[in-house]
């Protein structure tokens, strides 16, 4: 069991280490000058030059890249062009938002999208199993700005049940969070709920057709004790995987949704640095959020051992 | 593959004969995907004589609500949404196709050499395991900050964070294959390597790739309508769907028309393109395009 954390945690390393490689040369690989790019098409040279020096553009590449290293071990991101303040200050004002829409959004899509694959399974070809299957294919095309300005123009203008856009923050007390939360974690959700359900479907069909499960109907289990105890956990290996692969697709989303519902979070962090031409941020946004993905696929392969424990040896 | 070619084929006559009603019937999803996405083919292709001038800027119309002159409204310069709608379509068509081939051509000579040569495959796979690591959108963003923002910087921004997904799958299908006898006995009979690969492995890359290639379509019509959603995407001038949508946003509440129709054309498209992929899925080998 240690063993095998271990060399999972092992395997992250080479990983972070690509990730810090490819964003570094990213910078020296595009054709053109970079610090004219950044700068802008207004730009006179002397703030060409500016940019230049700010980055380091202008030192031999050996020595910027092992001050890039340097910093990265020390925790250090790098600093903004135009704020000047160092890129993990800046996510630390931004994180509470984007951690708080992220854990909504899963929470929402698992609590509803695992249902909604075993029910479809248990009735596979069933008018229940239809409408699943045909919501997971809408989800999976449906955009999440679409969904999101639709829920605004419908439980928002319409309705007038739940705020339009904003965030409020957990310090001004939970209920207003969740109200402003809501809507962004459905329409984030969507997609991943789609994702998740398919597969629940899919990998419960598979199951259920196991000799096993016939053995359990002819004992006289009880039906929801076949589909949860039996049948569920056996199939769970495949589901805990997609919902670590839909994992990238919610940080892509939380860019989007965060911009459709004005929230203060690191995806507006990641669009105002767009708008700038502000490339330390993210450049410093690349490698948290991969650090991020890296780390949950870390849990979710640790999570296989509690399903299946074949796989501890 | 060949009952594809053949519908196909048939389909451009005018007389439907017995087998292709059969076929039709038998793949009822496919003909669904395939219809809607000649319509959209149509509509790019017709986009000049279907609608008016997207760039045509009439101060006076600002604004518009959707009505028998301006089908789809007008945005907040008084430019006809439906114009601007249809001439979107050729921007998504185009982006969707040339990342899809673009990612599944690299991703099939990258795939094939890893699958191949066991030295290679140690160092590149480390590299696609990183850029894996990278979120999609974000990737895309690094890479059209750092460059001129066009059309064409557009589309290699959004294949690239495609290419490792197609690698995977190549080099899986390549090691599946490698380990079969009839590979032995053609190096055995003196077979040279890059005969090998052309003759022997790639043929049986073009299922899961074919299917893989229709997956890889949507998603990169949905990252550059978020990427220009995010002005971060194709250049403003240029009537993409996330342009149109984007410069809606501020208008959303006095003018949802904006943001409604380019939404709709662009679920609807991605949606087609996901159908022909599920049921090329299910038609071809469903095993080889599971593993992913």
């Amino acid at each position: 069991m240690a063993a095998y954390i271990l060399r999972r945690l092992a395997a992250t390393i080479p990983v972070m280490i690509v990730v810090a490689l490819f964003v570094f040369f990213l910078l020296h690989l595009t054709p053109g000058d970079p610090a004219a790019v950044i700068a802008g098409d207004e730009a006179s040279p002397a703030e060409i030059e500016g940019v230049r020096k700010k980055l380091g553009l202008d030192r031999p590449i050996w020595e910027q890249f092992g001050l890039y290293v340097w910093n990265l071990m020390h925790g250090d991101l790098g600093t903004s062009i135009f704020s000047n303040l160092p890129v993990l200050t800046l996510v630390k004002q931004r994180l509470e938002p984007s951690l708080v829409l992220a854990i909504a959004t899963i929470t929402v899509a698992v609590a509803l999208a695992i249902p909604m694959g075993v029910i479809a399974a248990s009735r596979a070809r069933s008018a229940v199993d239809r409408v699943v299957m045909g919501f997971s294919v809408l989800g999976f095309a449906v955009p999440v700005f679409l969904v999101g300005y639709l829920l605004i123009y419908v439980f928002a203008i319409k309705l007038r049940w739940l705020p339009v856009q904003g965030y409020q923050p957990l310090s001004g007390g939970i209920g207003g969070t969740l109200r402003s939360i809501a809507l962004p974690a459905i329409a984030l959700g969507m997609t991943y709920m789609a994702l998740i359900a398919r597969i629940t479907r899919a990998s419960m069909l598979e199951v259920l057709s196991e000799d096993y499960i016939r053995t359990a109907r002819a004992k006289g289990v009880a039906r929801s004790s076949i589909l949860l105890r039996h049948a569920l956990k056996n199939a769970a290996v495949p589901i805990v995987t997609v919902i670590g692969i839909g994992f990238a697709l919610l940080i892509s989303g939380v860019v989007i949704t965060e911009t459709v519902f004005n929230i203060p979070g690191l995806g507006r962090l990641t669009v105002d640095a767009i708008l700038k031409r502000d490339y330390p941020i993210i450049q410093g946004l690349i490698i948290l959020f991969a650090g991020v993905k890296v780390l949950v696929n870390l849990l979710i392969d640790i999570s296989y051992t509690f399903f299946d424990p074949r796989i501890r040896q | 593959m060949v009952s594809t070619a053949d519908a196909l084929a048939a389909a451009t006559t005018a007389q439907p004969t017995p087998e292709l009603w059969a076929w039709t019937k038998r793949h009822k999803t496919i003909v669904a995907g395939l219809l809607i996405l000649f319509a959209l083919a149509a509509i790019a292709i017709g986009a000049p004589w279907l609608a008016g001038d997207p760039l045509q800027f009439e101060p006076t119309n600002r604004l518009k609500t959707p009505s028998g002159t301006f089908w789809f409204g007008t945005d907040q310069f008084g430019r006809d949404v439906y114009s601007r709608v249809i001439h979107g379509t050729r921007i998504s068509l185009v982006v969707g196709l040339c990342v899809a081939a673009l990612a599944t051509a690299t991703g099939l000579a990258i795939g094939v050499v890893c699958g191949y040569y066991k030295r290679a495959d140690a160092i590149i796979m480390r590299v696609m395991d990183g850029m894996m690591a990278i979120p999609a959108i974000l990737l895309a963003i690094a890479l059209i900050t750092l460059m001129k923002a066009s059309l064409f910087i557009v589309i290699v921004a959004i294949t690239v964070p495609e290419i490792p997904r197609v690698v995977r799958l190549v080099r899986s299908v390549v090691l599946a294959v490698r380990a079969r006898p009839f590979i032995d006995a053609a190096i055995a009979s003196g077979t040279r390597n890059g005969r090998i690969m052309v003759r022997h492995i790639l043929p049986n890359t073009v299922a899961p790739l074919v299917v893989q290639a229709t997956y890889v379509c949507a998603s990169a019509i949905l990252t550059e309508a978020g990427l220009s959603f995010l002005g971060a995407g194709t250049p403003p001038e240029i009537p993409s769907w996330g342009n149109v949508i984007s410069l809606g946003r501020t208008f959303f509440q006095i003018a949802p028309w904006i943001i409604f129709f380019p939404g709709i054309f662009l679920a609807v498209t991605v949606l087609a393109i996901n159908l022909v992929g599920d049921g090329l899925r299910d038609m071809l080998d469903p095993r080889i395009a599971r593993r992913m």
